[in-house]
């Protein structure tokens, strides 16, 4: 399987989700910058965390408007895996690839540090490898992860199983402590929590690794199973 | 050319952590008749006349200068001063 890591300016845990993929998971990876890219070739896409544009206007606002998630956006209309961490997962919901919205923690600090994470849905491409309802350490570290929609959108997702993730002990003020929701079709995933940089037991947690085989085992059944 | 005045705000309902501890601050302050604050943002474009400038303004704030999950906006379209 060939993932492209998006890189924007602003970009900082772009080597993060390359290292989680190319060497840990061993698979073929790219980091593509956001200007001359042409992501018909790949397979998955990877929108990682930072702060692209430097947070200007809004978080992943701007990098919303760019002519590489134009791409991202025809990518997840053929029903290709997409995942965005943290400010990848803002760059989707500004880029109306997911609903809501990330705001300011509720106490306003940035947090760093981990967190324990349900798994409210072990029946998407991202997470068929957990077991439903298993609690996992990701790392957090965000000042904008606050996540926010109206009841008739809160209504849809839980109507949809569309929360993916949810914190045991909310730390932002996220509605309904949502970490992660998917779109209603199942392919594009949004988290505030980093899976990448839990890969590896001897940094604290390796629970990241089974989202990352999810996809590649999940993707192999539906496209490649020659190479199984 | 036009002058247009773009102000965003917070939606009612929607938590303003920023604002409550501007409240709280000017609260410690003295100032007890302040009830609530909401912090925005104000943005000045200067865009050149055309047809369906208005029009084309809302989609903007639609498209990028909002969000409209979270935020609600209104703006001003006043004629630019030569200088």
């Amino acid at each position: 399987m060939k993932f492209a890591v998006i890189v924007f300016p602003g970009s900082n845990c772009d080597r993060d989700m390359y290292h989680a993929v190319k060497e840990v998971l061993g698979e073929e990876a790219e980091l593509v910058w956001y200007e001359n890219s042409n992501l018909a070739d790949y397979d998955g896409i990877l929108l990682p965390g930072g702060f692209s544009y430097g947070d200007y206007l809004r978080s992943g606002a701007v990098a919303a408007t760019s002519t590489v998630i134009q791409q991202v956006v025809e990518h997840a209309a053929k029903g290709k895996p997409v995942l965005g961490v943290c400010n990848g997962f803002q760059v989707l919901t500004e880029a109306g690839l997911l609903p809501g919205a990330l705001m300011r923690n509720e106490k306003l600090s940035f947090m760093c540090h981990q967190e324990d994470i349900v798994v409210d849905n072990n029946q998407t491409m991202f997470t068929t490898n957990y077991l439903q309802g298993e609690v996992v350490r990701f790392p957090i570290a965000h000042g904008e992860g606050n996540y926010f929609c109206d009841e008739e959108t809160l209504a849809n997702l839980k109507t949809n199983n569309q929360i993916v993730f949810t914190y045991k002990d909310n730390p932002n003020g996220s509605v309904a402590n949502i970490a992660g929701i998917i779109n209603k079709e199942g392919n594009v995933l949004g988290m505030m929590p980093h899976p990448e940089r839990a890969v590896e037991s001897l940094l604290g947690s390796d629970d990241g690794v089974k989202l990352f085989q999810s996809i590649i085992q999940n993707w192999r059944e539906a496209y490649d199973v020659a190479s199984v | 050319m036009r002058n247009v005045t773009v102000y965003i705000t917070l939606k009612q309902g929607v938590l303003d952590p920023q604002g409550k501890a501007i409240q709280e601050s000017l609260n410690s302050l003295g100032y007890d008749e302040v009830k609530d604050a909401r912090v925005g943002k104000y943005l000045e474009l200067q865009v050149e006349d055309g047809p369906n400038l208005e029009e084309r303004v809302k989609v903007m704030c639609d498209k990028l200068l909002a969000n409209p999950v979270i935020e609600d906006y209104r703006f001003d379209v006043e004629e630019a001063v030569r200088s």
